[in-house]
């Protein structure tokens, strides 16, 4: 976590928060984890679509995993049933690993491509999962007028 | 942690400046003259929903217990007139067997109860100002919003079927399919089953496990001590004390009255496990074909009942969105921060005027 607040410091020093943009999430599957790939137009100028679309597949694929049904989730969720769930006070879940594997992404993320950029993006866990927060930060140096009215990013679905 | 330490301590020489310039004191500000560390809150303690916690946030409970006091002692109290007036005879006539079985059940009811009632259902943490604004701005954007105020409905495809997402005015966004927002513990709960007052707490996607463990076990739990009971009485030759046979009948009398409705919970949630339903959904009626076509299904059944089971009941844990024990920033950090902490929240409590930041972003 160091190394990140040092980017955000220099960020702050010499950027001032411009705007924010939310992924929403993508339902067409039902209500797992997923977020719309959709590219908003406010990061246009900021980052290469590939860049930010292979982003939030990755992220996609790390819920999807998390959420998945199959042996090992029907493995634990038995055991668990066995012992009256107290298991879980316990033991780390395997959706706990995989949100740290997240965690630890999103942070090499946003040092590596997003921060140098201007930009950072928020884990989703800390926006309840609804959306992934992704601030947009403008230097102070220019005139820089906040560019953040049209909003077409995510309205539904599809 | 040394990182918050630092932010407290770089904060507190710019917000010096600050104020002797604008000469406005802000009502949380705190001087630092006195070079002292706030004590830093936990969220659960600025927590809006109508909640309480205990453990410092370990533990958690609706506002109103309910009836759960009521329904831990009547468990109580017939399992332990059950262990003492008719194990000690059961043993001698029987077997050894009874008290084990009536022991583990018994623990296993307890335990799923109390998860039930101390564990967060699901609860989704209301939406910060910033998501807040700019969902409004995409519903005025997206609706004529001239002559009639824009629809709060968004209407979305889930596995080709059209599904209608409400928009939630306290918690300020969409609520996700299959959330529903309890007015008794005033938040908005992910796959909200029903809010129970027997156990005091909402049953929802997190904690909906536990409460099908709880009244499956209680049912295995009444039928095993009624058939005891039963057996006790027709076995014992003769009657005794008047007094003391009507309290060594109560458990009769309790598990006769309750088993009834016990039962008949188990096999509707049973009935709603096979079919990926929730009780909320099935009394509204919502997936239930009105017009006899296909197009009004349930989009969430996995059409099989062993995969429906298993994916509601053995199903991977998700975790708790609302970050109990997660601490707040500190009082007196500038609104130009690091944008993952949850600083427009605590701003828009405070609202306080925060000491100028010239170019800060905020929309609120």
């Amino acid at each position: 976590m160091a190394t990140e607040f040092h980017n955000l410091q220099e960020l702050r020093h010499s950027a001032s928060l411009a705007n924010k943009v939310f992924i929403q999430r993508d339902y067409s599957e039902g209500t797992t984890c997923r977020f719309q790939t959709k590219f908003p137009s406010e990061l246009d100028s900021r980052i290469e679509r590939t860049l930010f679309e292979d982003t939030v597949k990755t992220l996609n694929n790390y819920y999807a995993e998390a959420e998945k049904i199959g042996g090992q989730s029907y493995l634990e969720g038995c055991l668990a049933c066995t012992t009256a769930y107290i298991i879980f006070l316990c033991m780390e879940t395997r959706y706990e690993k995989v949100l740290k594997k997240i965690g630890r992404y999103i942070q090499e993320q946003n040092e590596k491509i997003y921060a140098p950029r201007g930009l950072l993006i928020t884990d989703p866990i800390e926006r309840g999962m609804r959306v992934i927060e992704i601030s947009i930060y403008e230097d102070r140096a220019s005139s820089g007028s906040s560019s953040g009215s049209s909003s077409t990013s995510g309205t539904s679905a599809r | 942690t040394c990182n918050g330490h630092s932010y407290i301590m770089k904060n507190c020489e710019y917000q010096q400046i600050d104020a002797r310039a604008l000469g406005t004191p802000a009502s949380s500000f705190q001087p630092c003259t006195e070079m002292k560390v706030p004590r830093l809150r936990r969220k659960w303690e600025v927590f809006p929903g109508k909640n309480r916690f205990y453990c410092d946030g370990r533990i958690i409970l609706a506002r109103q217990s309910g009836i759960l006091p009521l329904t831990l002692g009547l468990i109580v109290v017939t399992s332990v007139l059950f262990f003492a007036f008719d194990c000690p005879f059961l043993v001698t006539h029987l077997t050894v067997c009874i008290p084990v079985i009536g022991g583990v059940l018994f623990l296993f009811v307890v335990i799923s109860l109390l998860q039930t009632s101390l564990t967060d259902p699901g609860i989704l943490p209301r939406a910060l100002p910033d998501e807040a604004a700019d969902i409004e701005k995409q519903i005025y954007t997206s609706g004529s919003s001239m002559y009639r105020p824009p629809p709060r409905t968004k209407e979305i495809l889930i596995n080709q079927q059209v599904v209608k997402l409400k928009y939630c005015f306290t918690c300020k966004m969409f609520r996700p399919p299959r959330t529903s927002h309890c007015s008794l513990c005033d938040n908005c709960v992910e796959r909200f089953d029903h809010h129970c007052p027997w156990v005091g707490n909402c049953v929802g996607k997190r904690n909906y496990r536990f409460f099908y463990s709880f009244i499956v076990s209680l049912s295995f739990h009444t039928s095993f001590i009624f058939g005891c009971v039963v057996t006790h009485l027709t076995l014992r030759s003769q009657g005794g004390n008047g007094l003391v046979q009507a309290v060594q009948e109560s458990p009769l009398v309790i598990c006769f009255f309750s088993i009834w409705s016990v039962l008949g919970l188990s096999g509707f949630h049973t009935y709603l496990v096979a079919s990926n339903l929730t009780t909320n959904e099935d009394i509204k009626g919502s997936w239930s074909s009105k017009r006899g076509a296909e197009d009004s299904g349930n989009p969430y059944t996995y059409n099989s009942i062993f995969i429906n089971c298993c994916a509601t009941l053995c199903g991977p844990m998700p975790p708790s969105l609302i970050d109990r024990r997660g601490f707040l920033p500190p009082d007196d950090i500038p609104p130009v921060a690091a944008a993952d902490l949850e600083l427009s929240s605590f701003l828009a409590k405070n609202d306080t005027n925060m000491v100028g930041m010239p170019s800060s972003g905020h929309t609120s």
